[in-house]
């Protein structure tokens, strides 16, 4: 087996690991707890994580690039604060949600010019856009606004029957059908193909003529956007804007790219990988509710752990190459050596 | 007559701070011609090219492209005008396919999606008909040699190429039959009527395959000849500035009687697992000892075990007599024992600091690191290895990053000599740089022996090897396997040597 399977298959390892995590988990739940094993409970993972599979879907592209989005947590809780504040004042709910995604493009299109134009690090802006977007939401409003807007109260209380029994909310659908164009965009688009190469080599890519700087804004574009959306879809989750919401949330987006195979390197992973890290981190929420006594802290410990073996798993991956292209170098020294320049051919 | 002319550069200049890269320098690209760039480490050679593919922009000049004026000022914009390039280090995306990294920012589509099929297809069929490879394209690009790589850089710019590739030191890296399948791909190439532009520092190469040679020397233009009316010797001189020295390290070598001289180290029984087997050696002072002997003979390893980077598992070391308990490179250090490794990008220079810095930073180790050497004593040191290496630089505060090769050895080389040592011990010092540098440093070999310091010499090329030692060490499969000094010392001695008893003769560069 050459190097490649084991990279892709590599990847597919991290996929069906984390496949058969939630698997596992999900066992273990159902035969421990009564009622565990119920279509509901297994929809209400989507329902319950649509935002969060959004904005890790928007991170998963930045992190192929080699780059972190750290403001998508404080970003949904501006947005939640911007639609509260707009639907109180009474604007046209439909025209809030294209005001608030065209914020999010922006903000985040912004945040690439600075990170592709001054060559700045990802790490230090997004920073900055997490504090300005948190500090914003109180600048808004420091207590949490309840909405009562109609068209939002409808769709949050919508429920799509989906065959077989059970529901799922619009935010879920809406996370589904991001999950498969981000799918489509990295597989089948100029845009997608360039986010790998870039994460796998920007030198290279800059000599190979493909639009680094562009790319780089696109993707930190994509990731607003997708908290833009995230941000929307939590809004009407819970109904009601705050800026106090999902503090630190931007960790949980990145341990589930990591849990779901997506390389901190950049270069490697598969966009399906982010949402399948939010359901085993739903999973093991759920178990922990059902549970009953432990406290929801529980959650954290366990994703740690998982955090850990999967970053060691990824880890000898790379090693694993690592050593592999080493074989190659030493096959290509035992060559015979090539012609120096030396004094006899100058003198024939 | 104005347009048999592809491509066409007048007065081309790009500076870099503190450095005229390239000064005022002209090119011209027929059509159907394969036109060499040659130069020493330093001279300009990859300033143009990048200047050529838009990687860097020229600061004074124009270029023109059948004989209309462009600006090229990104890699994106030079490969629209069909202009392609393959660098010196393969360009492309390890973790992409390799049916990818030929076809990526131009896709084939099919109803607005990327056509994998035909991207395979197209990929297959372009390596087996202009490369003649056969590999399976879906692989990531990793699971490759170098020298495919390379191959499939060349296969992308060929294929996206509308009249001028640019090939800077592409054979580095390829074996003779990749060579020859690589001259092949060119020749057939020029029929078609494109210019190619190729970069080498093998000579052979460049006066098989070049119509035209341009010589660049120091960021200036020196001329532009036709190849087979340009003697070798010509062309040398035109690339070092001077004469060519025929005799330069060929003057009557005296052989210094060492046996007198006073016994700086010796090791017997020295071996360590996987690296060396148990061997004797013995160092006078003012000798130089070479090693001989093919890669993974055992000659860095030895070298490795002296200086203290691999602990020996057996054997003891003298060193002026004393015995030497524990090995470690800082106690090497402090009993004057310098080693100037292999490989300077890897193991020598440091990136980030200045000349300086990285001249004084061996004798700072040697010091004790929180032991300040005064600003000016730094400036005094510094300066006096510039100029007696004749290290070539503005200013001793510049980022070693922007020497050339030779310079930058010649750098690590000041280094250790900075700290006095007694014992230098010198891996490959000459590999990668160019003619003139080289003589350079061999030149210096024999001036420190004369001063009394021992060196411990390490060379792939036993040319350079016999020239340089008095007595050569000959190792084969981690094992010494003989000395000769002397008259006895002769490539063919050593190569008889090394090849005796085993069928691997034709992997020594004769």
């Amino acid at each position: 087996m050459k190097m490649v399977d084991i990279i892709w298959k590599g990847n597919h390892v991290f996929i069906l690991a984390t496949t058969v995590l939630i698997i596992l988990l999900y066992g273990y739940g159902s035969f421990t707890f009564t009622g565990f094993f119920s279509a509901q409970v297994f929809l209400n993972l989507f329902i319950d994580n649509a935002y969060l599979i959004i904005v890790a879907t928007g991170m998963a592209f930045v992190i192929i690039t080699g780059g972190i989005d750290l403001s998508v947590g404080a970003f949904v809780a501006l947005i939640s604060m911007i639609s509260a504040t707009l639907l109180e004042m009474g604007f046209n709910a439909y025209l809030v949600i294209v005001l608030t995604l065209l914020i999010g493009v922006l903000f985040g299109g912004f945040q690439g010019y600075l990170i592709s134009q001054f060559d700045l690090h990802p790490w230090i802006v997004t920073l900055a856009g997490m504090f300005l977007a948190r500090g914003t939401s109180f600048l808004i409003n420091t207590e949490s606004i309840v909405i009562t807007n109609e068209t939002y109260s409808y769709l949050s209380s919508a429920k799509v029957p989906i065959i077989g029994g059970g529901y799922v909310s619009i935010g879920a659908i809406i996370a589904l059908l991001l999950v498969i164009i981000a799918i489509f965009i990295a597989k089948y688009t100029k845009f997608g193909r360039n986010v790998y190469a870039v994460g796998g080599n920007v030198s290279s890519a800059r000599l190979m003529g493909l639009p680094v700087k562009r790319t780089t804004i696109l993707v930190y574009m994509f990731s607003g956007f997708c908290s833009a959306l995230g941000g929307f879809v939590f809004t009407i989750y819970m109904l009601s804007g705050y800026g106090l919401h999902l503090l630190g949330m931007e960790m949980d987006a990145i341990a589930a790219c990591v849990i779901g195979g997506i390389l901190l390197t950049g270069g490697f992973g598969y966009l399906i990988g982010p949402m399948l890290g939010v359901l085993s981190m739903g999973v093991i929420q759920t178990i922990i509710m059902f549970q009953g006594t432990l406290s929801s802290w529980w959650t954290k410990i366990a994703v740690g752990f998982l955090l850990f073996i999967f970053i060691v798993l990824q880890r000898l991956v790379v090693i694993n190459r690592r050593r592999k292209e080493m074989e190659f170098s030493k096959e290509l020294n035992v060559k015979p050596e090539t012609e120096t320049f030396t004094r006899k051919q100058l003198d024939t | 007559m104005v347009s048999e002319y592809l491509l066409r550069s007048e007065g081309i200049s790009k500076f870099f701070p503190g450095v005229k890269a390239l000064s005022n320098v002209s090119f011209t690209l027929k059509q159907g011609e394969i036109h060499s760039i040659m130069g020493e480490n330093g001279a300009g050679k990859s300033t143009l090219i990048k200047v050529f593919t838009g990687v860097h922009k020229m600061d004074e000049g124009s270029i023109f492209f059948k004989e209309e004026q462009i600006d090229l000022d990104s890699p994106q914009s030079a490969q629209n005008k069909g202009i392609s390039a393959v660098f010196q280090e393969v360009n492309l995306c390890e973790n992409l396919s390799v049916a990818e990294n030929i076809f990526i920012g131009r896709e084939p589509k099919k109803n607005g999606r990327i056509n994998w099929k035909e991207i395979k297809k197209r990929a297959e069929q372009l390596l087996l008909t202009r490369l003649n490879i056969k590999i399976d394209v879906s692989k990531v690009l990793s699971s490759y040699s170098t020298a495919i790589q390379q191959m499939i850089a060349i296969a992308r710019a060929v294929d996206m190429s509308s009249g001028v590739l640019i090939l800077d030191e592409p054979t580095s890296s390829l074996d003779k039959n990749e060579v020859k399948q690589l001259f092949k791909v060119m020749k057939s190439l020029k029929e078609e009527g494109m210019g190619i532009i190729f970069v080498s520092h093998f000579l052979e190469q460049v006066y098989e395959i070049s119509d035209r040679i341009t010589v660049l020397r120091n960021g200036q233009y020196i001329g532009d000849y036709v190849t087979n009316q340009l003697p070798r010797k010509d062309l040398v001189s035109n690339m070092i500035g001077r004469e060519w020295d025929e005799n330069s390290n060929h003057k009557e070598k005296q052989f210094k009687n060492l046996k007198s001289s006073e016994l700086l180290l010796s090791g017997t029984n020295l071996a360590r697992k996987g690296s060396i087997n148990p061997l004797n050696i013995e160092m006078r002072k003012g000798e130089v000892l070479g090693l001989a002997g093919l890669l993974g003979s055992g000659r860095t390893e030895l070298a490795k075990v002296i200086f203290g980077i691999d602990k020996p598992d057996q054997g003891v070391l003298y060193l002026n007599n004393e015995k030497i308990g524990s090995l470690n490179p800082k106690s090497s250090i402090e009993r004057g024992v310098s080693f100037c490794p292999e490989d300077r990008k890897v193991e020598g220079i440091i990136n980030d600091l200045t000349i300086r810095e990285n001249i004084i930073l061996g004798l700072q180790t040697k010091k004790g690191l929180l032991k300040y050497i005064p600003m000016k004593e730094q400036e005094r040191i510094a300066n006096k290895y510039i100029k007696l290496l004749r290290i070539k630089t503005p200013s001793i505060e510049q980022s070693i990053d922007n020497l050339s090769g030779g310079n930058q050895q010649k750098v690590i080389l000041a280094r250790w000599l900075a700290t006095n040592p007694t014992l230098l011990i010198l891996d490959e010092p000459t590999r990668g740089i160019d003619v003139g540098s080289k003589q350079e440093i061999r030149q210096l070999i024999f001036d420190l022996a004369k001063e009394g310091i021992t060196i411990l010499f390490i060379s792939a090329e036993l040319e350079e090897t016999v020239a340089c030692c008095d007595r050569v060490i000959v190792l084969r499969d981690r094992q010494k396997i003989g000395e000769l000094q002397g008259e006895d010392m002769t490539e063919s001695k050593i190569m008889d040597m090394i090849a005796k008893g085993d069928e691997i003769d034709e992997t020594i560069p004769s």
